[in-house]
This record gives structure tokens, C-alpha cells and sequence, in this order.
């Protein structure tokens, strides 16, 4: 017996007990399909047969059932399923996945069932019971499908039984096999002229009297094809022309369903221009109208093709609905979703389902005309009103691109004005806290899969809300950087040798050393035009660019300065001509601002001055006091040792001191940017770091304006020793006066060794420098040998973790993904810096 | 790190018998961490100097002691090693704890004598208030000499340096300096290098019995002495004045004035008068701190679900701590839901309550964050009332402590006026369809109105 049951069905095993339902799903379902109830009987007391836990078991089996669904997930459920009420459950929980129910029934005779219940050795029933299943199932079989099975097979013999064949079939909507590129064109409303000239502007041409494309690609026509035009039956006619020819599919409108409904002599109301069409129709034949019934008829609700890459519906589709068949999901796809709620134009209030969308597959649908395409989340509305004077777009598959014309008139007052945005349809990129709770998992180019702790997610949600700057800005978070291993050599806690060594047993030939700049960490963001900030980036507040730190949070709390500092920025790029040869409008820089003391005032007044007051003035008096000593006593050892104490407190004011200075005006302020990240369709992360270098100095620090500073560096052959004394001399020569150090970078932005990506920069910091993080004495030896014991694993991991989440950050965006995609890597980033690791790192 | 004790007058050898330590020596301490040095500055018939000098293992406050896995209680970058703070009290007791008993075998008439000493210590904290160190010493008969420099002498603008050497002589018997150091030296640090625990109590007392209680300054140096133990503080106090104790929860907010206090009482106090007026049963309440309101609100017979949020997690997890949660009778746990939230993120656990309220939290936005909590608040949760507080900035004139311009709280991003606040409100009215009526809290002052304002906010239709 064929058995033919939709992919993605709940099915229930409908029989007596000892009609061999277990051994009859286990035989033609996956184990992992089939949820037997005497197993969670099992599960919940240890006894398959304690019919006393029956509640807890199917709760359990029902909430497993429903997860499996959720998951599109065929699933079969193994009990006796006799009574009317027990099929309820089945057939509820089907129609809230909105996947077809099916029943298959064992009707064995009663003979054979009670041969099987004695047979049994220690669960044999009372032969009443085996008598009222038999009852009960009779009584059952003839209602099933009133009852709401879609689909009824009832085995009568063993031999039913053991010559069934299970076929899964797909469902209408599933055209995931068909790969051929599609045009998908919105909602036509009897513009025929514009409808050709569409086709005629995508490479369509007339033979035979049907449109086809020469390369074979396929339209896709997203209904309401008639209504308000002038010209619907003759749209009706190409329609049904294409799509019976293969050229193209469709799927229904709102309206197509009305015009159905008239047709099929139904009372409707003449409105929304449906008289129109009527109007044109009456005209033809019966014949054409009835042939217009039963295309009309046939319409799949939608379609899912490409691999579940791509879904066409009217009025759009919900993630949860996608590939599920049943009236409900039906309705969406021509209605939407409304509020019951009318507005001022007596429209319905419809509730924004895009901005919840997290689907990865990409949504085009119409059925709502506003003057430009409409992209939010992997959805496109595409419907641009051609009706009311707009125009009618086609979305190119896989290309993503939108081709219009123009209307050639208005047909049709609008009701509501093309480009009134509506603002709750607009900014439905709000962040939702769902996506930033909890374990997470987050995927990269550079790195397959990167697991977020939910403690470290929680951590990162606070600093993202209390602290940073709007998300829409965020489209990169620097990473973290490790030092170099710890030298061994005697009086240094780090030395450049270790970081050569590092990038040369990674096979790395050439390094490029940059002097580190001590200053905070700035990322800038700049627009050339206030249109650009909100257009591309989605930020109406005024604002076309920003400075933010490595944790999200606005650099200046005085807007005037960062605005000075973005246009002098702006200035000088125009200046090189950048916007015109790099063909941007906006770009991303990585950069240290300096002074440190701008960003740093909390610290250096709480903590790092304090620390050279108390400790000036202290060793003064010991010092002095141990010298009245001397008179009397020996005591040199102990008078030299505290002054080098003395010594050391000084040179580490002297260290931080280097760092410090008094911005009066913005002139004051230096800006050294190092990484030039990324503008309109390019992330420079695969390109040299000298290419970078000389980029930057080209088109910003070009002299021209002082706030912008050059990176002094030095490009070193990890293989030659000449080479490496050179790089080492040239970090004692930055270093020895307090400078901070440098940054050794692999030559490539990106660096792999095989498939093992590298630490994209290892910092090596100078002596002098460090007391600022180890303290004034570190360098005494017997404090020295205990800070050489550090490990930087945890460090090193971090920064890899992090440096593929701020790429891939950056490449979203470049590649226009919705907010919450490009958000979750930075929310990463973040989340990963509130991982408890050395800080003096 | 240095105390210097000088003793003028006759035989000031001598004082190398009070300290038990000779004076012909330089003598070295193991101390928990690090060293004290003992040694004589001077030494004559009419004037000997004895010092205590602090040798600390910087590297042992960072890192924990060597070959320990509990890694150190200080930065690197740390004041630590070269200021006098527990460490000095600390090695007091351990260095000249027999002369800090009053015992002196071999002259124990000279233990018993005022002598004129003087004590001089080097960075000793005191965060700038110029007026601490004569409170502390001066009725203890001292002379008080400070000396105060520069934070940094490169930057004049950083301000003044919040450590001075102070200088005290008068004429006093040895034990007795040696006690009143020993528990004010500590008592201006305020942080301590170990843990501190109810013994403390004892300690402190048994070394200042005799002079404390008589002490105009005892209350600030006993609350400075512990610091952050607010509840130790008030023990100690009662034990040396042997009155009943007070019962005292242990987080209060960090020195609240009375009026702050008061405040925030009456704040709460209107927020749930207007909470049980609006009708609602539900109630969320968004940036709960520590569930003051919450608390309040789970009293109400008329609410029967309170949802406390707050984007911290520590902050959750002391609420709950203050509300007891894990031993919270069923029926009040089940009216009550904790969760972390945030207010700049969409949120569906927010829909369906009748009434939300956001006190004190709007400030704490960043402005530019604020459209999208609008979103989320009145268009998305869109509950029937919401009731949102905070601070009105023209009323800061009358707190003396905050200079002008400045806001209430570090982490407050702006403070509005009255006519800021009601343009906010007004835009949010129209913008979402609530109307909203206006409410002042606190001590209303004729020209700048009151400390906090209210807007009391109602769905339309």
C-alpha cells in the first residue's frame, strides 16, 4: 500500500494496543522520527506501563513533538490515539505548525489482536480492553477526516502491513530544486505597458507571443496583477501565458483572490478598482474567464526556490512560515498581518513583521507601495506603487539588484501618499534583546564557530546600554592585543626578538614593525554627506560620522570636537581627491588619538600621579632619614636601595608624563590612523599594512594638516639577522626615551599559516614604558623574575576570537546585512572583552 | 611608609628603651608583606629620633604571595608601598606592640611620663580635606603641622596632591601616641590590606578606649576606620558609647545625606501613590537598582505581579540578596519576576503589563540612545501608565556640594529643566498617543521648583 504523506507532516499511529504500531513506525520512520508514548512512560517513571503517569508522558511527548515541528522536523506519534480527544491534540498541534496531519490506522482483526495480547508474557490485557480498542477504532475510522486529517490510510491485514511503501512528498510551495535565476516583478495592477517594458528592460523578448529570456531566466510575479490599471486583462493574459509555459511562476494577491471570488459568482464589493477588471473582463469570453478562474485557482500561496535561499510571497512571510501549508499561512501571504487597527486613511494598521525577521533565506513580497524598495532584515518590498504614478521594480535572483520603470501616468489616486514614511515601518532595525541573551554562537569567515559565554554576553549587553553609541554606527570593534612571548633575556620583560621569532617560525617572511602611538584607541567613521549617514548607515540624528572607543562608547562627550575633528578629516580627503578615486562616500579608519591624558584624566588623577606624589614625597623623607643615619651606622645597602627606589618613581613619572598634555584647542589633538578599514564595497582587510601606511599618508597625513600623523615604520625580514638587529635597534631607539613600544604586524592584514589563522599584531613594549603597568620597581630583579611568569594563551585566543568578529563585522556591513547581523559580532567583541584576563597584557 | 618618633628633652637615649629597640642598630621585620626597618636618625642627650620604615613587596600586593594562587589585592601601578596606611598600623603592633602596651621593664616610670615626642608620617591619605588631620589629633592636645604639594608638579592643573607628611608633638606618654597612631593612621586610609571582619570591632577598641569615646570626632573616625562596613561602624560606635543598638541594613547608598535620603523616600512614596491610582495589578519595573519600588510594591494588595528589570546583573543579584529572594514566601515570590533587560533593546518580556515605571534611569541614557527606548517603551510595551522620574537640574542651586554645571551623579548624561522635561513629555504624547500630567517631588523651592519631576503618562483611548 503507497502511503504518501508530506515531508513535513505530524502523523499519528492510530490502533489497539497489540496492533503492532511500535513495530510498524520503527520499521518505515527514522528511531528519531517516532515518539512512542509508552517511552516517556518510561522516561517520566521507569515503568513503560504505568499508566498512572500518562499526563506527565504526553506533556512531554507533545512538547517534544512541538520542538521537532519547530525544527521542520517530521514526526510520528506512536499511540493508541482511539479517542476523539486524544486526536484533538495531534490535530492542534499540527495546525499551530501549520503542517498537514495525517493518520495512519492499523485495523487489524480482533482475532489476531487478542492471539497477540496472550502471547505476551507479562503485559497481557483484560480481553475487554482489547474488545473496546476494537469498538473505538471502528467508530473512529469513518471520521477522520472530518475530523481534520488531511491525509486518511487505513491498513485492514498483515499484509497491508508489510507491503506498505511510505512516500514523503514535497509540498506545492517547495521549489528549492529550481536554481535558474528569477526576475521577480511586484505588484502589477493592470499596467501592462509598464509590465513590458519591465520585461523588455530585463532581457525578455517576445516569441512566439510569450515573454522569455535568451539566458533562460525565470520570472516571478508577486500577484494583485490586476485591479486600478488600465490594461488588466491583457496583464492577465501575459501572466498566465508565461507562467504556463515554464517562463515564469506566480503566486497570488489580495485582489487575484477577490477577483476569484467574483468569479466564481460570489457577492464582493466593487471597490480597490476590482471594477475595473470586471469592466475588461465582461468583455471576453466566458471561456477566458473561466480559464481566469482556474489559474487564479491554482495558485501556490508561495514559494520557496534555490536551496530555501529565496521566497517569493504577496504580502510577504513570517521565518515560521515558510514552507508550512495551511490556511493560516495562506492568509499571510495575501494579507499580512493587521492589527484589526484602521489609520488615518482608513488603511489597516499592519504590524511590521521584517523588522522581526531573522530568516536567513531572503523574502520578496509587494502588497504594501512605497516609493522606494524597501530592505530590512533579508526582506525586500518591492512593490513601488506603478499604479499611483510610482514605478514597477523587478528584484534580480541571485543578483539582489532592483530594476525599474517609471509609471507612465498615475492610473489610480494613491490612498495614502507614496512617500509618507510611515514610521513605524521605518527603523525596523531595532536591536532585539532575544538575539543578545543567553550561550551564543556566532559565525565568521576567519573562524567557523565562536561560542559567547551567557555570563559574558549578560556582561556585554550592560556596557552596550549604558555605554555605547548608537548600534548603527558600530560596524566595527577593534580587538585586543597580545604582547610578544616574555623575553628571556636578563633585565627585559619584553624584547622585539621574541615577536620576530614568533611570525618567523609561522612562516611569515616579511613583518612590518609601527611605532606605537600611546593614546586611546579610536575608531572614526566619516560620511562625505549628511544623506549618506542616513541613507547607508541608518542615523538620523544629525550626525555624519563619529569617533568611538575600542568599547562602542562615543569618544567625546562634546559633540563640537569630534565634529571639528571629522571635518578637518573630511576636508583633507577631499582635499586628495579620496571620495573620487577610492569611489566612496564614507570610510572607516582605525586610529590612536592622542593625547592620552584626553581619555585618561580619571586614571591619571585617581591613580597614576597619586602614585608618584605618595611616592616622591615618602622615599624624600626616607632617604633623608636614612642619610642622618649613615652618620653613625653603616647602612649603605639599605640606603641604596631606597634610592633606586626614589630612582624608579621617577622615571616612571617621567614615563607617564611623556603622554600628557593640555588640549586648548583642536589643534592640540593628534590623530595617527593606522588601519584604513573599510568604505563602500571594500574591507581592506586583505591588503598589505604597507599598502595601508602609504594610503594613509597619501590621502590624510599628507602634512597638510598637523592633527593628522604619519605611523613611523619599519618593514623587517624575519629571516635575515641584519634585519632583525635593525628592527631591534630600532625599537631601543623608540623606546629608550619612554616611548611605548610597537606594534609587529605579519605583512598581510590577514596572515594564515595552512588553515591556522595568526595573531594579526603582537605588541612589544619598551622598558622604560611597562613601570606604567608593573609599577615603578618592577624592573628589580626579584620582582622581575615573578612578572616573567605569564601566560598569554588566553590572551592570544581572545584576540583571534575578536579580530574575526570585527572583519566580519565589517564585511557585513560592506555587504549590506541587516543590523542585528553586523550587531552580534560587535556585541561579540564586547562580550569577549569582559572575559577576565591580565589587564597588563 | 615612614614614622619618624622624635623625643626632646633629657636622657632622649632613652627612648631606645621604651621601643625595646636599640639604638645603635638598624634592625629588619618580616611582615606579611614585605619588611620594616627600625633604625636611629639621630641620636643625642637632648633630642633621639627612632624611624619605622616600611619595606612593602610591591610585587606580592599585585600578585599574591609567591607560589599562592589567590593572586594580590592591589594593582601594580599602586600608592601601597609608599603611603602610611594599615600596613603602618600593622607593623606598629608587630614592631613596638611591648611599648604600645605602656610596658617598659627597664624604665617603667618613663612609660608612665608625658614626654614631649613628636611624630612625623609621611604620605599619609587624606583626599584632600585640609581640615582632617587637626580634627583627628588636635583634641588629642597635639600640634598639627601639614605639608601638601602638587598632584603632579608638571600639571598645576591637576590640583593638589590628596596625601600629606603630617607632623604631631605635644606632650604625651609613649603608648599613647603609639595607640592614637595606630588607629588613625587607618582611619585617614580608609582602605585596608586585609580583610576586615566583627573582630575588628575589639581591635579598634581595645587600643582607643580610653580616649575615643571623649573624642569630638569619634563618629567620623570610627565610620572612616571601616570604611564600606557601614553596619561595623555602628556596633563599634554603640560599644564605646554603651548605648542600645540601632538596627542597621548594611547597603545603604555610600554617605547619604539626610536630605538624599528623605528624597528618595518621597520619590517612592509618589511613584506608588501613582502606580495605585492608575488601577494597575501589573506592574514593570525598568532600571529596578536595587528594587527599592519593587519592595514597596509587592506591600500593595491591588498588585499581583511585579517584574523588577535592571541591565545589570550584580545589580540583580543584590536585589535579590535585599529582598531575601531565596527564602521569599511562594505567594510573594510568584507575584515577583527579576530579569536583566535593556532599555535601549526590544523587548517582548515587556509587553502586558499594565503599568511601567522608570524612575531615575532616563538620565542614566545616553541622549542619543533615547528615541529607540522611546520605541521600545511607548510603542512596543506600550503599557496603559508609565511613570518616569528624574532629577530637575534648575534645583541643583541649592546643593551646596555640587558646584555649578555639574550633575547629580558621575553617570548621569544630562539632567533636565522643568521645560526640558515637559517638551520631552509633550513630544511624547504626540509621537505615541498618551497624555501625561506632571508632577514635582521633594521640597519645592519657590523659583527652581522641586528636586525630581514626574510624568505620569496614560495611553489614549
Amino acid at each position: 500500500m503507497r502511503i504518501e504523506i508530506p515531508e513535513l507532516s505530524l502523523i499519528a499511529m492510530i490502533g489497539s494496543t497489540s496492533s503492532g504500531k511500535t513495530s510498524f513506525a520503527n520499521r518505515y520512520f527514522k528511531p528519531t522520527e517516532v515518539l512512542s508514548s509508552d517511552f516517556f512512560r518510561a522516561m517520566v517513571s521507569d515503568d513503560e506501563n504505568n499508566l498512572d503517569c500518562s499526563q506527565d508522558a504526553f506533556d512531554l511527548l507533545y512538547h517534544a513533538a512541538e520542538i521537532r515541528l519547530t525544527n521542520g522536523k517530521l514526526t510520528v506519534i506512536d499511540a493508541t490515539n482511539l479517542q476523539q480527544s486524544a486526536r484533538k491534540k495531534v490535530l492542534d498541534l499540527a495546525k499551530k505548525q501549520n503542517v498537514h496531519a495525517a493518520a495512519v490506522v492499523l485495523n487489524l482483526p480482533e482475532s489476531i489482536l487478542l492471539e497477540r495480547n496472550q502471547a505476551r508474557e507479562n503485559r497481557g490485557y483484560p480481553e475487554r480492553v482489547i474488545k473496546k480498542h476494537c469498538q473505538d477504532l471502528k467508530r473512529s475510522i469513518r471520521n477522520l477526516k472530518r475530523e481534520g486529517f488531511r491525509f486518511v490510510y487505513v491498513l485492514n491485514s498483515l499484509d497491508d502491513i508489510d507491503h506498505a511503501e511510505i512516500i514523503r512528498t514535497k509540498l506545492w510551495n517547495d521549489r528549492k530544486d529550481m536554481h535558474d535565476p528569477v526576475d521577480v516583478i511586484g505588484d502589477i495592477h493592470g499596467c501592462y505597458d509598464e509590465l513590458v517594458m519591465l520585461l523588455e528592460k530585463l532581457g525578455y523578448q517576445e516569441i512566439d507571443g510569450i515573454y522569455q529570456h535568451p539566458a533562460g531566466r525565470k520570472a516571478a510575479f508577486l500577484g494583485d496583477f490586476c485591479d486600478r490599471g488600465d490594461q488588466n486583462v491583457n496583464v492577465l493574459k501575459l501572466v498566465m501565458k508565461m507562467v504556463r509555459s515554464g517562463n515564469a511562476l506566480a503566486v497570488p494577491g489580495n485582489h487575484d483572490m477577490k477577483l476569484l471570488k467574483y468569479l466564481r459568482g460570489k457577492q464582493v464589493q466593487l471597490t480597490h478598482g476590482l471594477d475595473k477588471t470586471i469592466a475588461e473582463l465582461s468583455q471576453e469570453s466566458e471561456d477566458f474567464r473561466a480559464e481566469v478562474a482556474g489559474f487564479l485557482d491554482k495558485l501556490i500561496s508561495h514559494y520557496v526556490l534555490d536551496d530555501g535561499k529565496l521566497v517569493i510571497a504577496h504580502a510577504g512571510l513570517r521565518e515560521e512560515y515558510i514552507g508550512r501549508g495551511s490556511g493560516k499561512v495562506r492568509d499571510f501571504c495575501l494579507y499580512g498581518e493587521t492589527t484589526g487597527e484602521m489609520d488615518e486613511y482608513g488603511l489597516p494598521v499592519r504590524l511590521n513583521w521584517a523588522a522581526d525577521y531573522r530568516g536567513r533565506a531572503v523574502v520578496v513580497y509587494g502588497h504594501i507601495s512605497q516609493k522606494e524598495v524597501q530592505a530590512v532584515n533579508h526582506t525586500y518590498c518591492i512593490d513601488t506603487g506603478c499604479v499611483f504614478g510610482g514605478k514597477l521594480t523587478a528584484f534580480r535572483w541571485p543578483e539582489k539588484e532592483c530594476i525599474s520603470v517609471d509609471a507612465l501616468k498615475e492610473y489610480y489616486a494613491p490612498v495614502r501618499p507614496l512617500d509618507e514614511k510611515k514610521e513605524a515601518e521605518s527603523m525596523g532595525d531595532l536591536l532585539t534583546i532575544g538575539e543578545y541573551q543567553g550561550k551564543l554562537y556566532l559565525h565568521t569567515d576567519l573562524i567557523p564557530g565562536i561560542q559567547i559565554q551567557e555570563n559574558h554576553a549578560a556582561a556585554a549587553l550592560e556596557i552596550m546600554s549604558r555605554f555605547a553609541a548608537d548600534p548603527h554606527w558600530l560596524i566595527y570593534l577593534p580587538p585586543t592585543m597580545s604582547p610578544c612571548r616574555t623575553s628571556e633575556l636578563q633585565d627585559y620583560l619584553e624584547h622585539p626578538l621574541e615577536a620576530f621569532e614568533y611570525y618567523h617560525k609561522k612562516g611569515v617572511e616579511y613583518v612590518i614593525c609601527e611605532k606605537k602611538h600611546m593614546g586611546s584607541r579610536a575608531v572614526m567613521i566619516l560620511c562625505h554627506t549628511l544623506a549618506t549617514a542616513e541613507n547607508r548607515f541608518g542615523v538620523k540624528d544629525g550626525t555624519r560620522g563619529i569617533i568611538y572607543t575600542r568599547t562602542g562608547r562615543r569618544f567625546f562627550d562634546q559633540p563640537e570636537i569630534e565634529k571639528i575633528l571629522l571635518d578637518r578629516l573630511d576636508a583633507v580627503l577631499t582635499r586628495n581627491h579620496f571620495w573620487e578615486e577610492f569611489n566612496t562616500d564614507w570610510i572607516c579608519l582605525d586610529a590612536e588619538l592622542m593625547p592620552w591624558s584626553e581619555k585618561a584624566q580619571v586614571l591619571l588623577k585617581n591613580q597614576y600621579a597619586p602614585v608618584s606624589a605618595a611616592g616622591s614625597q615618602s622615599l624624600a623623607m626616607a632617604v633623608e632619614a636614612l642619610q642622618k643615619t649613615a652618620d653613625r651606622i653603616q647602612n649603605s645597602e639599605l640606603l641604596e636601595r631606597y634610592q633606586k627606589k626614589q630612582q624608579d618613581i621617577a622615571n616612571y613619572a617621567k614615563a607617564y608624563r611623556e603622554y600628557c598634555w593640555t588640549v586648548h584647542s583642536p589643534d592640540d589633538f593628534r590623530i595617527a590612523p593606522f588601519h584604513l578599514l573599510a568604505c563602500e564595497d571594500q574591507v581592506f582587510s586583505e591588503q598589505s599594512h604597507i599598502w595601508h601606511m602609504e594610503n594613509i599618508r597619501n590621502y590624510i597625513a599628507d602634512g597638510s594638516d598637523l592633527v593628522f600623523m604619519e605611523t613611523p615604520y619599519l618593514v623587517v625580514n624575519t629571516q635575515e639577522k641584519d634585519s632583525i638587529q635593525k628592527g631591534v635597534a630600532w625599537w631601543e631607539d623608540l623606546t629608550g626615551t619612554g616611548g611605548e613600544g610597537m606594534v609587529i604586524k605579519p605583512e598581510y592584514f590577514t596572515a594564515k599559516r595552512q588553515s591556522e589563522l595568526l595573531q594579526p599584531a603582537v605588541k612589544c613594549r619598551g622598558r622604560e614604558y611597562l613601570r606604567m603597568i608593573y609599577g615603578a620597581e618592577y624592573l628589580s630583579p626579584e620582582y622581575l623574575s615573578r612578572l616573567k611568569q605569564r601566560s598569554l594563551n588566553r590572551k592570544r585566543s581572545l584576540a583571534l576570537k575578536e579580530f574575526a568578529l570585527g572583519i566580519e563585522a565589517l564585511h557585513r556591513f560592506v555587504k549590506h546585512a541587516p543590523l542585528y547581523q553586523i550587531h552580534e559580532c560587535v556585541f561579540g567583541v564586547l562580550a569577549f572583552e569582559s572575559e577576565p584576563v591580565d589587564p597588563r597584557l | 611608609m615612614l614614622l619618624t618618633i622624635t623625643y626632646q628633652g633629657e636622657h632622649t637615649q632613652e627612648l631606645g628603651y621604651l621601643l625595646y629597640k636599640h639604638p645603635d642598630k638598624i634592625q629588619t621585620f618580616e611582615l606579611s608583606y614585605g619588611k620594616a626597618h627600625v633604625f636611629y636618625p639621630e641620636v643625642s642627650e637632648q633630642k633621639t629620633m627612632a624611624a619605622l620604615l616600611l619595606d612593602l613587596n610591591a610585587i606580592e600586593l599585585a600578585r599574591g604571595k609567591a607560589g599562592s594562587k589567590e593572586g594580590g589585592l592591589f594593582d601594580y601601578v599602586n600608592d601601597r608601598p609608599y603611603v602610611s596606611s594599615s600596613f603602618m598600623s600593622n607593623a606598629l603592633t608587630r614592631v613596638f606592640g611591648t611599648a604600645m602596651s605602656g610596658r617598659c621593664d627597664e624604665r617603667p616610670e618613663l612609660a608612665e611620663k608625658k614626654l614631649h615626642l613628636t611624630a612625623c608620617i609621611s604620605a599619609l591619605y587624606d583626599g584632600g580635606n585640609p581640615s582632617l588631620a587637626e580634627e583627628c589629633f588636635a583634641p588629642l592636645g597635639y600640634e598639627v603641622h601639614t605639608e601638601r604639594n602638587l598632584l603632579d608638579p608638571m600639571f598645576p592643573e591637576w590640583g593638589e596632591s590628596p596625601y600629606i607628611n603630617l607632623t604631631i608633638s605635644g606632650e604625651v606618654r609613649l603608648s599613647d601616641l603609639l595607640n592614637h597612631l595606630y588607629v588613625l593612621i587607618p582611619a585617614f586610609d580608609r582602605q585596608k590590606h586585609y580583610y576586615v571582619s566583627e573582630d575588628e570591632i575589639d581591635k579598634l577598641l581595645s587600643h582607643s578606649e580610653s580616649w575615643l569615646a571623649d573624642h569630638p570626632a569619634k563618629e567620623k573616625i570610627i565610620h572612616r576606620y571601616f570604611y564600606q562596613r557601614k553596619s561595623y561602624a555602628h556596633k563599634a560606635i554603640d560599644r564605646l558609647l554603651e548605648t542600645e543598638p540601632l538596627s542597621v541594613t548594611e547597603s545603604e547608598e555610600s554617605e547619604p545625606t539626610e536630605q538624599k535620603k528623605s528624597l528618595n523616600q518621597q520619590r517612592l512614596e509618589a511613584v506608588k501613590q501613582a502606580v495605585l491610582e492608575s488601577g494597575a495589578s501589573s506592574v514593570i519595573d525598568l532600571g529596578c537598582g536595587e528594587c527599592r519600588l519593587t519592595s514597596m510594591l509587592l506591600d500593595e494588595k491591588q498588585i499581583q505581579k511585579v517584574t523588577a528589570c535592571d541591565v545589570s546583573v550584580r545589580e540583580l543579584e543584590k536585589a535579590m540578596q535585599r529582598l531575601h529572594y531565596d527564602r521569599m514566601p511562594a505567594y510573594r515570590k510568584q507575584k515577583l519576576t527579576l530579569m536583566q533587560a535593556s532599555l535601549t533593546y526590544k523587548d517582548h518580556r515587556f509587553s502586558g503589563y499594565d503599568c511601567a515605571c522608570v524612575i531615575e534611569v532616563i538620565e542614566h541614557l545616553e541622549p542619543l540612545r533615547i528615541p529607540a527606548f522611546e520605541r521600545i517603551l511607548f510603542e512596543f510595551a506600550a503599557p496603559r501608565t508609565v511613570i518616569l522620574t528624574t532629577p530637575n537640574r534648575e534645583y541643583n542651586c541649592n546643593y551646596e556640594f555640587l558646584p555649578a554645571e555639574q550633575l547629580r551623579h558621575e553617570d548621569h548624561r544630562f539632567e533636565w529643566t522643568r521645560n526640558e522635561f515637559q517638551t520631552w513629555t509633550d513630544h511624547i504624547c504626540n509621537a505615541f498617543g498618551y497624555t501625561c500630567e506632571l508632577q514635582e517631588i521633594g521640597e519645592i523651592d519657590p523659583q527652581y521648583g522641586a528636586p525630581t519631576q514626574m510624568g505620569v503618562f496614560t495611553k489614549c483611548g
